[in-house]
C-alpha cells in the first residue's frame, strides 16, 4: 500500500473498535441493577422528568433501539444530565478537560528529559556501575504507586521546602504552571522508569546493528555514531512505548488529579463515582477511550512518517 | 500489547547476573512469612483504638509511630501483608487462567472465532485499564470483591494475546504434527501438548503483573473504592495519613514503603525468571 494511503486507510480500520467501545459504553449503563430512567436522575425525579428521560433514551423500546437512540444523542452532542451538576455531560467534560491534558503532557515532557539521560548513561557504560545503579533504581521505580509518590513529593517540596504549593489549579497561566509541577513531576518519575529501561534496551539492540560497524569502519566518531544514528533509531519505538501507555498514564491521571485536587476528568469521574453520577462517569470513560484510541492512531501515523522502514 | 502490560512487560536485569531472582525471591519469601506469622509477631490488635496513644511519632513502644485513631501502625502494615498479597494472588490468578485458556483456543482453532476474540482485545484494550476497571466498580459496587471481578474482566486480555501468539507459532512444530497423526483428540493436543509449552512465557508476564495488579489495588483502595476501611491495606492507610502529612509523616510513609518493597521483590522475580528461562514477554 501507498504510505499516504495509510494515512486515510487506518482511521477506517479503527471503525470496529469505535463500534466496540461504544457498544461497552451502553451496555455498562445498562448493566447497572433498576429503572435506569429513575438512576439517571435521581431518587427525588417528578414523573414528567422520568417520562422524558424515557422519551430520550428511548427506554420502552427494544435494547437495540435504546443503542440507536444511544448513538443518536452522542452524535448531536447529547451524553445525558449529570444529577449532581444539572447540566450535560459534555459541556462538563468540556470544562474538565485542558488540566488533563496539561498534566499528561507536562508528564510526559519531564518524563522524557529524565529518561533520556538516564537511557544514554546506561547504555553507554553497559554493564559498569551506573548501569547497574540506573537499572536497579528504574526497576523500583516502576513499583512505586503514584499516590504515594504524590504525597511523599508533596512533604518534601510543599512542607519543607515550601517551593510549590500543596494542591489546586490556579488562575493564570503563570499559577497553573506552578500549580501543574509536582503532579506532573509524581507521574513522570513513574513514567520515566519505564521509558528509561525500554530506552536503554532499544539503545543496545540498534548500537549491535550492521549500520553502526559500517559507521566504525567509516572511521566515524563514537559520539557521531550514537547521536546520530543510534539515537534517532531508538527514539521510534519510544513514541509507540509512550502511545502503549497513554491509557496507563491517564489511569495514573485519575489518581493524581484526585491527590492534588486539580479540577481534571480524572477528579471528575472518581467524584462521579463516589456519588452515583452515572451519565458522568459514562461520558467521561467514553471520552478517555476515544483519547486512547486517537492518540495510538496519532503514534502510528508518526512512526509510519518518520521511519521508511516501516511498512503501514 | 496493552497499556497495561506496557509499564510492566519490559524486562532488564537491575542486579548482576543471577542474584536478581534470588533478591526477589528472598524478598518475596519474608512478606510471604510476616504475613503469615503477623498474629504473632504483630506487637498490637491492628484495628484496636487507643485515645492515649493517637500520632505518636516511631519510638520504642511503636516503632512505626500511631495513627489518630491510636493504632499501631506497625502492626497495621504487617496485617496489611496479608490483604495486599492476597490481592495479587487472587487478582494475577483468574486473569491468568481466563487469559490463558481463551488465548490457546483462539490461537489454535482460528477463523470466525479468532478473528472476533482478537477484536474483542482490541477493544478492551482501548479502553485506559485503569478506568474501565473503576468503571466495572461503578457497576458492582465498592469492594474487594468488585475489584477481583473488575481485575479478571479487564487482566485477561494481555495472558490472552500472549499465549495465543505462543500457540500460533508451536502449532506448526514438529511435535504437534507427531500428536495429531498419532489421532489425539484436538483438546489433548492443545492442553497436554502445547500450552506446557506456550507458558512459559506468561508466566514470567504474570510475575511483572503482580506489580501492576498491586498498584492497581492500592490505588482503588487508596480512592476508596476498593478493600474498606478500618481493614489494614497499604493503599486504605495512605490514604487515611493523608490528611496528617504535615503532623504526622510516619502514617502515610511505611505503608508506601511496603508497597514498593513488595513491588520491587516481584519486579526483581520477572526480571530473574525472564533471564533464567529466556523469555522476554
Amino acid at each position: 500500500m501507498h504510505r499516504y494511503l495509510f494515512v486515510l486507510w487506518r482511521p477506517v480500520q479503527l471503525l470496529p473498535v469505535l463500534f466496540g467501545i461504544s457498544v461497552l459504553v451502553f451496555a455498562m449503563m445498562r448493566a447497572i441493577p433498576g429503572d435506569p430512567a429513575r438512576m439517571l436522575l435521581g431518587v427525588r425525579s417528578t414523573p414528567e422528568a422520568i417520562a422524558r428521560i424515557r422519551a430520550q433514551f428511548g427506554l420502552d423500546e427494544p435494547l437495540w433501539l435504546q443503542y440507536v437512540y444511544f448513538v443518536r444523542n452522542l452524535m448531536h452532542g447529547e451524553m445525558g444530565k449529570s444529577i449532581i451538576y444539572r447540566v450535560d455531560t459534555l459541556k462538563l467534560v468540556d470544562a474538565r478537560l485542558p488540566p488533563t491534558v496539561l498534566l499528561v503532557a507536562g508528564s510526559v515532557l519531564l518524563a522524557v528529559m529524565i529518561a533520556l539521560p538516564l537511557a544514554t548513561g546506561a547504555a553507554r557504560h553497559r554493564g559498569r556501575v551506573l548501569d547497574h545503579l540506573i537499572r536497579l533504581v528504574s526497576t523500583i521505580g516502576l513499583g512505586l504507586p503514584a499516590f504515594w509518590l504524590a504525597i511523599m513529593v508533596i512533604l518534601l517540596f510543599s512542607v519543607s521546602l515550601g517551593w510549590f504549593p500543596v494542591s489546586g489549579y490556579g488562575s493564570d497561566w503563570l499559577e497553573r504552571l506552578h500549580h501543574l509541577f509536582l503532579p506532573c513531576l509524581t507521574v513522570a518519575l513513574a513514567l520515566s522508569a519505564v521509558l528509561t529501561r525500554n530506552l536503554r534496551a532499544s539503545l543496545l539492540t540498534e548500537l549491535q546493528s550492521d549500520y553502526v560497524t559500517a559507521a566504525r569502519a567509516r572511521g566515524a566518531s563514537e559520539n557521531r555514531i550514537f547521536w546520530r544514528h543510534v539515537m534517532p533509531n531508538s527514539l521510534i519505538p519510544t513514541i509507540n512505548l509512550l502511545a502503549v501507555n497513554i491509557g496507563w498514564l491517564i489511569g495514573g491521571s485519575v489518581v493524581i488529579e484526585t491527590v492534588f485536587a486539580i479540577p481534571g476528568l480524572g477528579q471528575l469521574l472518581v467524584k462521579a463515582i463516589v456519588s452515583r453520577d452515572y451519565m458522568v462517569v459514562q461520558g467521561v470513560v467514553l471520552v478517555f477511550a476515544l483519547a486512547t484510541v486517537a492518540v495510538n492512531l496519532l503514534a502510528d501515523l508518526l512512526t509510519v512518517a518518520l521511519d521508511p522502514r516501516v511498512k503501514p | 500489547m496493552s497499556a497495561a502490560t506496557g509499564i510492566a512487560r519490559v524486562g532488564r536485569r537491575a542486579l548482576p547476573r543471577g542474584s536478581t531472582l534470588s533478591v526477589g525471591i528472598a524478598i518475596l519469601a519474608g512478606w510471604l512469612l510476616l504475613a503469615l506469622l503477623c498474629p504473632w509477631i504483630a506487637p498490637y490488635d491492628p484495628i484496636a483504638q487507643d485515645a492515649d496513644a493517637t500520632l505518636l511519632p516511631p519510638h520504642a513502644a511503636h516503632l512505626f509511630g500511631t495513627d489518630n485513631f491510636g493504632r499501631d501502625l506497625l502492626s497495621r502494615v504487617l496485617w496489611g501483608a496479608r490483604v495486599d498479597l492476597q490481592m495479587c494472588v487472587v487478582g494475577v490468578a483468574f486473569p491468568f487462567v481466563f487469559g490463558t485458556v481463551i488465548g490457546a483456543v483462539s490461537g489454535y482453532v482460528g477463523g470466525v472465532l479468532d478473528t472476533l476474540l482478537m477484536r474483542l482485545i482490541d477493544i478492551v484494550l482501548a479502553f485506559p485499564f485503569l478506568v474501565l476497571m473503576l468503571a466495572i466498580i461503578t457497576i458492582l459496587g465498592p469492594g474487594l470483591g468488585s475489584f477481583y471481578i473488575a481485575m479478571a474482566l479487564v487482566g485477561w486480555v494481555s495472558y490472552a494475546r500472549l499465549v495465543r501468539a505462543q500457540v500460533l507459532t508451536l502449532k506448526q512444530r514438529g511435535f504437534v504434527v507427531a500428536a495429531r497423526s498419532l489421532g489425539y483428540r484436538r483438546g489433548r493436543i492443545l492442553f497436554l501438548h502445547l500450552l506446557p509449552n506456550a507458558l512459559t512465557s506468561s508466566i514470567v508476564f504474570a510475575m511483572s503483573d503482580c506489580v501492576l495488579v498491586l498498584l492497581s489495588g492500592a490505588s482503588v483502595s487508596y480512592l476508596g473504592l476498593g478493600v474498606q476501611p478500618p481493614t489494614a491495606e497499604w493503599g486504605v492507610m495512605v490514604a487515611e495519613g493523608q490528611g496528617f502529612i504535615t503532623t504526622a509523616w510516619w502514617i502515610t510513609t511505611f505503608p508506601g514503603f511496603a508497597i514498593v518493597v513488595l513491588a520491587t521483590g516481584f519486579s526483581f522475580v520477572a526480571d530473574g525468571l525472564g533471564d533464567r528461562l529466556g523469555a522476554r514477554p
